[in-house]
């Protein structure tokens, strides 16, 4: 934690001296304009404090070696688990880094000035969710194959795997973020994101696996991706949505 | 109760009459006697009709009588959650306080349900599916809604403002309302091994009418019991409060 307020210190005013004309604030931002400002902010934030996104990812490969020590390295065994294996592992990562998504921000007091901005909070919530994704989700979806490689997963099985991967990875960091604002302040709130958000990331999960199984099986993909689409449509407007009214409640 | 309604105009305004904690209490004391009443007699009679004056099925025996049980309990676990989150919905929009209190007493009743629907399901399936689990899509989307309970009753007791923690708990009760139809339509969905809903079908139901009328009398009480159940948990959360508030006084007068 002292790391990231050192890393939040040395940020904050160099922000400022980048975009002197940003101090300006007699006229509001516009929607874009905020929601890409939250962005860059949180993407330098997570580039100063650097490590995090890769203890992520670390993470990811690490728990997904345990399986064959597990089952044994039995290769056909290893490729037909393959696809569970990394959706599961990377559904925990993704989990792993959901408590920080506002904690931070809730605890230096910097949540209750985003409160305050003339920009949605919604929007706000959604652009620290693209920054979640693109700091955990997009090195979770880089480092899939090389799972796939140790698991002698069948070539025909990443390409579905990815694009279930990055259909599907978006959606669970908007779920969590519901999860994480809604715990924000309570105590052992790190136990109960799990609890909350895992009975969510479930359907995400059976169709993120039937899209790679399907290929294997040597039927169509496409419904299931289509699924997994379907689900991230519905979730990028009502899970911010949520999540911004969890975030009013906790800074009340 | 009644010449006091007339004069109130009905829609939002009446829904406020009950926001007084006090006059709900008034009013589930008045009910409450015949609505236990009522749940005594009919329970009674529905799982003594079922348990001994139902014929064992052709195929199932007389493993079919966990039906009664089975079937009206996974009812319930759908509608107290849904109950939870129309109150959670009711606290939220409006800030009703007993619709708060409502949301956070029907919890733990709904998570009975779901638990006593998986139990009976579970032995039911061994002799005739010869496995106690499936991993079928019924089942899995009931065992999230028995999650989606405890995270219910998890965060809503995880805060140090109890009020902050039943707002939270509104929220995630409509952010897992989803799964209501998803267990709803789950057999129509998918084909998978739990057989398809055989009541509520268009046209005549798949079920003989000496099975189907033990099973809606024994459904009719345990709606009967959730209420009572329901009504009593709300009366002691608001009792609870009101005997902390007196402590806090008496404490501060000291």
């Amino acid at each position: 934690m002292s790391m990231e307020t050192k890393a939040r210190r040395e940020t904050e005013p160099n922000a400022a001296a980048a975009h002197p004309v940003e101090a300006d604030l007699s006229t509001p931002p516009g929607l874009f304009t905020g929601f890409a400002r939250v962005v860059a902010r949180d993407l330098r934030l997570a580039l100063r404090q650097r490590g995090d996104a890769g203890l992520v990812v670390m993470f990811f490969v690490l728990t997904a070696t345990l399986f064959p020590f597990g089952l044994g390295p039995e290769p056909n065994l290893l490729a037909r688990i393959a696809p569970g294996v990394v959706w599961v592992t990377a559904l925990l990562a993704v989990l792993l880094s959901l408590e920080r998504l506002f904690l931070a921000d809730y605890e230096d007091g910097s949540l209750e000035l985003l409160t305050l901005s003339p920009i949605p909070l919604s929007v706000i919530v959604l652009a620290k969710v693209t920054a979640h994704w693109l700091t955990t989700g997009l090195p979770l979806l880089i480092a899939a194959p090389v799972i796939g490689i140790m698991y002698a997963m069948p070539g025909e099985a990443y390409l579905p795997l990815m694009a279930a991967m990055a259909l599907g990875t978006p959606t669970l960091s908007l779920i969590g973020a519901v999860g994480a604002a809604l715990t924000l302040g309570a105590r052992r709130g790190g136990v109960l994101i799990p609890l909350l958000v895992l009975p969510l990331y479930i359907p995400v999960l059976i169709f993120g696996i039937s899209a790679v199984d399907a290929v294997l099986a040597g039927v169509p993909v496409q419904p299931h991706l289509m699924l997994l689409g379907a689900m991230l449509l519905a979730a990028v407007p009502l899970a911010p949505w949520a999540a911004a009214a969890a975030l009013r409640q906790a800074v009340e | 109760m009644s010449s006091e309604a007339a004069t109130q105009p009905s829609g939002s305004r009446s829904l406020h009459r009950f926001a007084n904690p006090g006059r709900f209490l008034r009013l589930a004391d008045a009910v409450l006697p015949w609505v236990a009443a009522a749940t005594i007699l009919t329970l009674g009679a529905g799982i003594i009709w079922a348990l001994f004056f139902t014929p064992p099925d052709y195929q199932q025996g007389q493993t079919v009588k966990i039906m009664y049980v089975h079937v009206p309990s996974a009812w319930m676990a759908m509608f107290a959650y849904t109950t939870v989150a129309a109150a959670s919905a009711a606290a939220l929009i409006w800030r009703h306080p007993v619709a708060d209190i409502a949301a956070h007493a029907a919890s733990p009743i709904g998570a009975g349900f779901t638990f006593l629907a998986l139990a009976t399901g579970s032995l039911w399936g061994k002799p005739m599916w010869g496995t106690w689990w499936v991993w079928d899509a019924r089942l899995t989307s009931v065992l999230v809604l028995f999650f989606l309970y405890i995270g219910h009753m998890a965060i809503a007791n995880a805060f140090e403002d109890a009020g902050r923690g039943r707002r939270a708990a509104a929220i995630l009760a409509l952010v897992g309302v989803i799964n209501v139809p998803i267990i709803k339509f789950s057999v129509d969905w998918w084909h998978t091994l739990h057989q398809p809903a055989s009541v509520s079908q268009i046209g005549a139901p798949a079920i003989h009418s000496s099975m189907l009328w033990p099973l809606l009398i024994t459904a009719l009480g345990f709606k009967l019991f959730f209420v009572t159940v329901l009504l009593l948990r709300m009366k002691s959360d608001i009792l609870a409060v009101r005997i902390k508030t007196l402590r806090m006084m008496s404490l501060g007068e000291r």
